[in-house]
């Protein structure tokens, strides 16, 4: 499936708004206007991006500690994550949850999650929720290449596939679990295989390339609308940044990061050549969504700066037990 | 024996470059563990020292890794199995409940589980509900597990290296906000026995039974009301399971006032089990009922405000301290 010149501008901007918004967090955490950790999405947005294109708003999608792009890109108020970033109390989690916590019910985003592979069974789970109703909808599980060597993984995959339920597994296959290549923990570094044992279709994919993430992620959602069942889809792409911030990179193979920032293959460089040259958007136009998008994310960050601390009443709200 | 001054992180360290010196069957298992020294750095150096084998880099698979630790310790080896943060221990638990725990005892003694769960708990730094549980109640709860949760550079070597040569499973909790923490430890071959309380301070007035970080929030309390005339005596377990209840009664009885500071939530915590067993061995001691100091019974809050309301502060044990005598 081919996405329309509209759907393309509005995946450019999306893009563009992880990565700026990425930049403002950061920016924040070294400020120390931020506490706890936080994990950056930059240079894996066109993973988000082109799959959430592909699904309904009130499809589901489980996130991960990584999980800002997941939730921008499932329709997410900047405005609420970044106060919630600082703790605030009309952040998305009235500051209780934090970066690796963010939820939004109202669009399907079943939350980010501090527990690696803690999203897989719960995408799962969702997954059952539409087969159950028969309502036609899907869930998607985001998780990363570390991830994927997690034992709820094969069991939740063996369920899905058994049952035929509509959810799309999506690996993101950024190269690190935390401080090590992932290379080091695979016995078969093909991780297509791993949906061989129980018969659905797994793709690996230039994640990267924001069309053809959409494409795959389209097909995948068919596929499970019609009660076809599981996929598997591994988008490889590169961690561009640290584990967190402050990571030292001293694992990391020099001048390797470089080669992923080129207009070849960073995500939003070379859809913007693409853009251009397929004569969908002029450069003006580009100048005028980066424009748009920085101001959005200023906006954001005011909003956020501007915003109350939790009252300390808010302590005891939502306890029942 | 000469002592120098490190940090709980060293302590920690060394007490593992020593024991895998000493015993070829101890190795260390975990994520990152090996070649980039840990993620905390516990293990800095060990891979280097040691080699890939015996310093054992882990996919993100919590069950199946800790589960393999438990079997190569049924078959002989000693793992010392790193579970980077407590919460995560979660996905971890049959192999340390159902299997660990069980053996020995289930097996009419035919053999027994030599094998070091280390991990680290509490809240502090703003990493909310799911990277700052203080879960030692857990471990305490099933028979079979010895918990030690050390407060000090010197604790954390000692206690290590007698757990690391325990045969029976040892959970082993460290605390995120202790490791650049600094105190005296000594060099080399020295350990401190498992099932030992340790009277950190001493005071006539009340006693505070703290473990943990709450050690040291104790201990600068001690000082601020020591300028008000209370005296404090400050007792740390040390090793919460088996509980060393005679020091602790042996303080009380000097005291007549108990005070117990724990990070785990109040209900059903570790606080709760000492008031227990202080009140069946020292009730007629007691000049004034016990309390207990716990964080509150909520998932721990990202939110910096929220967060310290949740858990014991120094100002907090100040407060309840007064209440004794007001
Ligand atoms: C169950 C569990 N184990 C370990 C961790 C610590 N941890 C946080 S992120 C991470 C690496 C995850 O790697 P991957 O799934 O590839 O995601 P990425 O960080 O690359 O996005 C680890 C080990 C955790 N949060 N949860």
């Amino acid at each position: 499936m081919i996405a329309h010149d509209d759907t393309q501008i509005e995946m450019y901007r999306k893009m563009l708004l992880i990565r700026v918004f990425e930049e403002q967090a950061r920016d924040f955490f070294m400020k120390n206007v931020m506490r706890g950790s936080t994990h950056m999405y930059i240079g894996q947005e066109a993973i988000a991006v082109g799959v959430c294109a592909a699904l309904e708003q009130n499809d589901y999608i489980t996130s991960t500690h990584r999980g800002h792009g997941h939730l921008l890109a499932k329709g997410g108020n900047p405005d609420l994550m970044m106060a919630e970033l600082l703790g605030k109390a009309n952040g998305y989690c009235k500051g209780k949850g934090g970066s690796m916590h963010i939820a939004d019910l109202s669009i399907g985003n079943l939350g980010a999650n501090g527990i690696v592979g803690g999203g897989i069974g719960l995408a799962t789970g969702a997954a059952f929720a539409c087969y159950y109703r028969d309502d036609g909808r899907v869930a998607v599980s985001f998780f990363g290449d570390g991830a994927i060597n997690q034992g709820v993984f094969y069991e939740c995959a063996n369920m899905a596939a058994l049952w035929k339920l509509p959810v799309i597994y999506v690996c993101e296959r950024n190269r690190f679990a935390e401080f090590s290549y992932t290379d080091r923990y695979f016995a078969d570094s093909d991780l297509t295989k791993r949906a061989i044992p129980f018969g659905f279709p797994a793709v690996a994919i230039d994640g990267n390339d924001v069309l053809k993430v959409y494409e795959t992620a389209a097909e995948a959602v068919k596929r499970a609308r019609i009660g076809q069942g599981p996929t598997l889809i591994v988008a490889n792409t590169y961690r561009i940044m640290g584990h967190t911030i402050g990571d030292p990179l001293n694992y990391r193979i020099k001048g390797e990061v470089e080669t992923w920032q080129t207009e070849e293959r960073d995500p939003i460089l070379r859809f913007e050549k693409h853009l251009i040259q397929q004569e969908i958007a002029s450069i003006e136009q580009l100048q005028q969504i980066k424009a748009d998008v920085h101001q959005r994310i200023e906006h954001a960050a005011q909003f956020a700066l501007n915003s109350p601390e939790p009252p300390p009443s808010a302590l005891w709200e939502d306890i029942y037990a | 024996m000469a002592e120098r001054i490190i940090e709980y992180r060293e302590a920690l360290n060394e007490a593992l470059l020593e024991e895998m010196e000493r015993d070829l069957a101890v190795f260390i298992m975990g994520e990152d563990v090996g070649q980039y020294g840990g993620v905390l750095k516990i293990s800095k150096g060990i891979y280097e020292r040691f080699g890939e084998k015996r310093a054992v880099d882990t996919p993100i698979s919590e069950n199946g890794f800790t589960a393999i630790g438990v079997g190569a310790a049924l078959a002989g080896l000693r793992p010392v199995v790193e579970l980077m943060y407590i919460d995560f221990a979660c996905l971890a638990m049959d192999p340390i409940v159902n299997q660990a725990a069980k053996a020995r005892y289930m097996f009419g003694g035919k053999t027994s589980v030599p094998i070091v769960f280390r991990t680290q708990g509490g809240g502090g730094r703003g990493n909310a509900a799911q990277h700052s549980q203080s879960l030692e109640a857990w471990y305490v709860h099933v028979p079979g597990l010895i918990v030690i949760q050390p407060s000090t550079p010197r604790d954390a070597k000692g206690l290590l290296k007698s757990a690391i040569r325990d045969d029976n499973p040892v959970i082993f909790i460290e605390h995120k906000l202790l490791y650049n923490t600094k105190g005296a430890v000594p060099e080399g071959e020295w350990t401190i026995p498992i099932g030992k309380a340790d009277v950190k301070r001493v005071g006539n007035h009340i006693t505070v039974v703290a473990t943990s970080r709450m050690v040291l929030l104790a201990l600068s309390a001690a000082e601020k009301l020591a300028e008000e005339g209370i005296e404090v005596e400050v007792v740390d377990p040390r090793t919460l399971k088996p509980l060393d209840i005679e020091t602790i009664a042996t303080s009380v009885k000097k005291t007549h006032r108990l005070l117990v500071v724990n990070e785990g939530a109040r209900t059903g915590g570790f606080a709760a089990e000492v008031v227990t067993r202080a009140y069946e061995e020292v009730f007629d001691y007691l000049d004034a009922p016990i309390v207990r100091l716990t964080s509150e019974d909520v998932p721990l809050p990202y939110s910096g405000a929220l967060e310290m309301a949740a858990i014991p502060s120094e100002e907090k044990i100040i407060q309840a301290v007064r209440g004794f005598f007001s």
